[in-house]
């Protein structure tokens, strides 16, 4: 990282613009031609009358772009004296060459009032300097504009790099690595016999019961595992549940269908569904069309469900995995067919409309818990504490930070002053 | 004439909710497709009064038009419209508003669209802002004050891409053309060369993966409008600073288009939402009623 | 090796993520963006699975479930229609100079605005009717939870539009945004408080699935447990 911290000129690096001409109009530097064409380094007559230069900007600086993969450089400045909103300043042009003396090229515009800009376009390791100039763009009574330029001010070498380590997610990697110390000490300590307890959670332990009620009215279960995709932790979650419900329709020989809004949780839901009825003994029960694909349109999948629903008036229908504006629309139709419903989403804009329209709603991380409670599976149960233990830390933070920002607003001392003891500008 | 007889049938529904309510108290709650009917009235009907009610802007709103009103004339705005036609008539009146407002104070558009039809979304506000006298008279130019970018797949992996390089996520824009032969693109290489990114959003991807990528990742200044179900979601991005601000449904679209003084559809579609949710706080308060007349059960939640 | 392959990619691949998160430097942060354009080409040939199967289940309701014969010949012939249209535009389009997208094209953009745009729209439009009678039937103040509920959401609802406020601003005579700003309270501080709540717990349940999924403890994205 380099870091430069003069304004001055470069030798030799003087931009000139203006020539009066008898009807006393400006003709300054055409906009086409300082960004089009590459700004040598050249000095041209001044008339006796020509107008006054915008202000230059001072304090340039460049630096390589800290926490990057490189090829970026950031250069700033002091705004033109100027550029108050008086209209005297339009903007700055920031030029970038490879040597000092060498052509300089036009890399970057901001407007008025602006500091800094990053140029993207950088090789690393490469040096690079940088030059700024402040502008003012105006109409000709031709309609044609044209920029008066500032003398510039410069700095550089610059250099630019990659970063190993990304310093701005630190605090972010420590509370990750200790919650995941946590989740994994957990684990371990359950797999080595220490019982874990896990609250009563009232939409899983219905789960037996509504795929019980289907098997004795003799209609079928509706499994609809959310419209997301497999990079959706939900749909993960949502699959792992079918897996259970299969492995049960399986054992009481009750029909499940699973209509798929993504091909991809199609293809997966299918394995889970498969390997569920062998588990139960009866992979000869099992059939593809049991789980199929509709459609990858929201709503056009709603409409599908819904028909589903009203045609064959499932007795049990379950929504696990991640919802959006659909979820009303089916939970209310399937309420209007008399089914049991069992709904779980992490999607807190959609927890509403299932909390009124389903039996049984699995809220925010219950949907995730749900795989662990169901199997049982000691590893799962110890991953379920560690995450207990992450939103004690989070608790504990928040009662900090609450307790230390009403101190700090009640308080003129600025010893009480949160910013001190957070991490925050 | 329709204006009349809309007042009449809102008049008739008003005082029909009494056979509504006398029937609920007396356990006889009527049938779903009753309520159906009120609602339907209830919001097409105002449709036809032609009645624009006040509004006052809240701050969100305002805190929004006033980051606008900061930016001056030449700043490169990208917006984001990741929505699709059901959402429109909640998003679109703030999206042609925003876009009027924006071509009118000299602000260059970048448009893009994390939805497949986003960007045609885009183009009909664009064309709408485009047919205003005043905007009109303005002569812009496509590629030189607005531009397309068009519709990319990928969901958050484009915002993370867009960090790096626009161009490698949109190589053209909606009609074809190169980016580099975009005149208002030159020197537009990333999200550090834009002032602004406005996000319209109704789901997923949308205003809240572009607070987690483009804003925590690469510290854009984000302003955000979004649907009345999403908005929620998404206030405690606004409290953190997180969202400059945020347009939350109609009434926010409403808000918006008087605090940028550009009048539209929001301010006369209120109306109906506004009977709505009348229709609706009285069927709640019905089915109250006659929930604590038959004594009330604690039957605790089921979640 | 049937399970074991997919485990070593799924551990892979969610560390190389996970590292790529803090290391900006090669190859790590470029990671994201290449397993991202992975992740788009495999879903783009996944969906032809889908539509596979979407036309073989029609076709067996067509020949064998006489009651859902009609919705399953109107999916095969709209899927087919759709298909033709927009393959005969586009290479009619490919053909022209400059070159035409069947996107632009007069049947597509048929079929988006008045089959399409209607259909969803439609579909959205419903939540209005489920909205007021899911209020009717199942908003009750049955405890003291759900009363506070239904108190915030009412002023919520009356504040959000101008129903409140001009219904007292017409009763006082004085022009009122008292609900306007409380309901723009509920919304920026208690709704604030609680959706935080619900997030931090939501990205804690993520972290704990993820690393179950990446020590290979939750095998459902596999198949299940062998």
């Amino acid at each position: 990282m380099v870091k430069i911290g003069v304004s001055a000129s470069l030798g030799g690096l003087v931009l000139i613009a203006t020539l009066a001409i008898p009807t006393h109009k400006l003709r300054a530097q055409s906009p086409d031609s300082a960004q089009s064409a590459p700004d040598s380094i050249s000095q041209s007559a001044l008339s006796t009358s020509a107008p006054a230069l915008p202000a230059a900007p001072s304090g340039v600086e460049a630096v390589d772009n800290p926490n990057d993969r490189g090829g970026s450089i950031s250069v700033s400045w002091e705004k033109s004296p100027e550029d108050n909103g008086a209209a005297l300043i339009t903007g700055y042009l920031v030029r970038r060459s490879k040597s000092s003396t060498g052509e300089f090229i036009v890399v970057g515009e901001a407007t008025q009032g602006a500091m800094s800009i990053t140029d993207n376009q950088t090789t690393d390791g490469s040096d690079y300097y940088y030059s700024v100039t402040a502008f003012l763009e105006t109409a000709g009574s031709d309609g044609k504009k044209s920029r008066l330029e500032s003398v510039a001010s410069a700095a550089g070498p610059a250099r630019s790099s990659a970063q190993w380590f990304n310093s701005d997610r630190g605090i972010c990697l420590i509370f990750a690595l200790f919650i995941s110390a946590a989740i994994l000490y957990f684990i371990r300590s359950a797999k080595s016999g220490k019982a874990v307890y896990v609250r009563k959670i009232a939409g899983l332990e219905a789960v037996d019961e509504a795929v019980g009620r289907a098997t004795e009215m003799g209609k079928k279960v509706l499994f609809v595992p959310g419209i997301q995709d497999m990079n959706d932790v939900q749909t993960i979650a949502g699959v792992a549940i079918l897996g259970r419900v299969a492995e049960l329709a399986a054992q009481y020989d009750t029909k499940l269908e699973a209509p798929m809004n993504k091909a991809m949780v199609m293809v997966t839901a299918r394995e889970t569904m498969k390997e569920a009825y062998t588990r139960a003994g009866r992979p000869d029960s099992y059939s593809d069309n049991q789980c199929y694909f509709v459609t990858e349109d929201q709503f056009g999948y709603a409409a599908a469900v819904d028909g589903i629903i009203m045609r064959d008036k499932p007795a049990t229908i379950f929504y696990m995995g991640s919802f959006f504006a659909e979820s009303l629309i089916l939970s209310e139709t399937g309420n209007a067919a008399g089914a049991i419903q069992i709904a779980g989403t992490a999607q807190p804009s959609q927890l509403p409309f299932f909390v009124a329209a389903c039996d049984y709603t699995l809220i925010g991380e219950e949907l995730f818990a749900a795989s662990a409670y169901m199997s049982r599976e000691p590893r799962q149960l110890g991953s379920l504490k560690g995450q207990d233990v992450g939103k004690a830390i989070f608790l504990a933070l928040i009662l900090i930070g609450v307790t230390l920002a009403t101190v700090s607003g009640l308080s003129d001392s600025a010893l009480w002053d949160v910013r001190q003891f957070l991490l925050v500008n | 004439m329709a204006h009349t007889i809309a007042l009449i049938i809102l008049a008739l529904l008003g005082v029909s909710l009494f056979y509504v309510v006398y029937q609920t108290i007396v356990g006889r709650p009527v049938e779903r497709r009753i309520v159906f009917a009120y609602i339907g009235l209830a919001v097409s009907l105002p449709l036809f009064l032609k009645m624009t009610p006040p509004v006052s802007v809240t701050t969100d709103v305002q805190n929004l038009a006033d980051e606008l009103a900061k930016l001056p004339a030449g700043s490169r705005i990208l917006c984001a419209y990741d929505y699709d036609p059901p959402s429109a008539p909640e998003l679109q009146p703030m999206a042609v508003a925003f876009t009027k407002y924006a071509m009118r104070h000299d602000l260059k558009l970048i448009c893009m669209g994390l939805w497949p039809v986003g960007p045609q979304q885009a183009t009909m506000a664009l064309e709408e802002s485009l047919a205003d006298p005043e905007i009109a008279a303005k002569g812009l130019v496509y590629g030189v004050d607005y531009v397309n970018l068009g519709f990319q797949s990928g969901q958050q992996f484009v915002i993370q891409s867009m960090g790096s390089e626009f161009k490698r996520m949109f190589p053209k824009d909606d009609r074809g053309s190169f980016y580099d032969s975009i005149p208002m693109l030159n020197n537009v290489v990333n999200f550090s060369n834009v002032d602004f990114v406005m996000n319209f959003s109704s789901g997923f991807p949308g205003t809240v993966e572009w607070v987690q990528i483009a804003v925590d990742r690469f510290g854009v200044k984000l302003g955000a409008g979004n649907t009345a179900v999403q908005a929620p979601q998404v206030y405690p991005y606004v409290r953190s600073g997180q969202l400059v601000g945020l347009l939350g449904g109609m009434s926010g679209a409403a808000e918006f288009e008087k605090a940028s003084a550009e009048p539209g559809r929001a301010s006369t579609f209120i109306l109906s939402q506004m009977f709505g949710h009348a229709i609706i706080i009285l069927f709640v308060v019905i089915g109250n009623t006659a929930y604590f007349k038959a004594g009330r059960r604690s039957t605790g939640g089921k979640s | 090796m049937r399970r074991e392959i997919p485990l070593i990619i799924t551990t892979v691949a969610g560390l190389v993520f996970a590292v790529s998160y803090f290391i900006p430097h090669w190859p790590f942060g470029e990671a994201e963006s290449i397993f991202g354009d992975w992740i788009s080409i495999v879903q783009a040939f996944a969906i032809w699975l889908g539509v596979l199967s979407l036309v073989k289940v029609s076709l067996e309701k067509v020949s064998r479930q006489p009651h859902e014969r009609p919705y399953a010949l109107v999916t095969i012939i709209t899927l087919v229609g759709t298909i033709v249209a927009g393959l005969w535009a586009g290479i009619a389009g490919l053909g022209q100079t400059p070159m035409v997208s069947f996107r632009d094209t007069a049947a597509f953009s048929w079929i988006y605005e008045y089959l399409y745009t209607s259909l969803t729209s439609t579909m959205f439009s419903i939540l209005a009717f489920f909205v007021a009678s899911a209020a009717y039937r199942a908003f009750r103040a049955r405890n003291f939870e759900a009363t506070l509920l239904l108190i915030a959401g009412f002023f919520v609802m009356g504040g959000r539009v101008p129903l409140f406020d001009l219904a007292l601003g017409s009763v006082t005579g004085v022009d009122t945004s008292i609900f306007s700003d409380f309901a723009d309270w509920i919304m920026n501080y208690p709704n604030s408080a609680g959706q935080r709540a619900i997030m931090i717990g939501i990205a804690l349940g993520i972290m704990s699935s993820s690393l179950r999924v990446i020590l290979g403890i939750e095998r459902s994205h596999i198949g299940g447990e062998s």
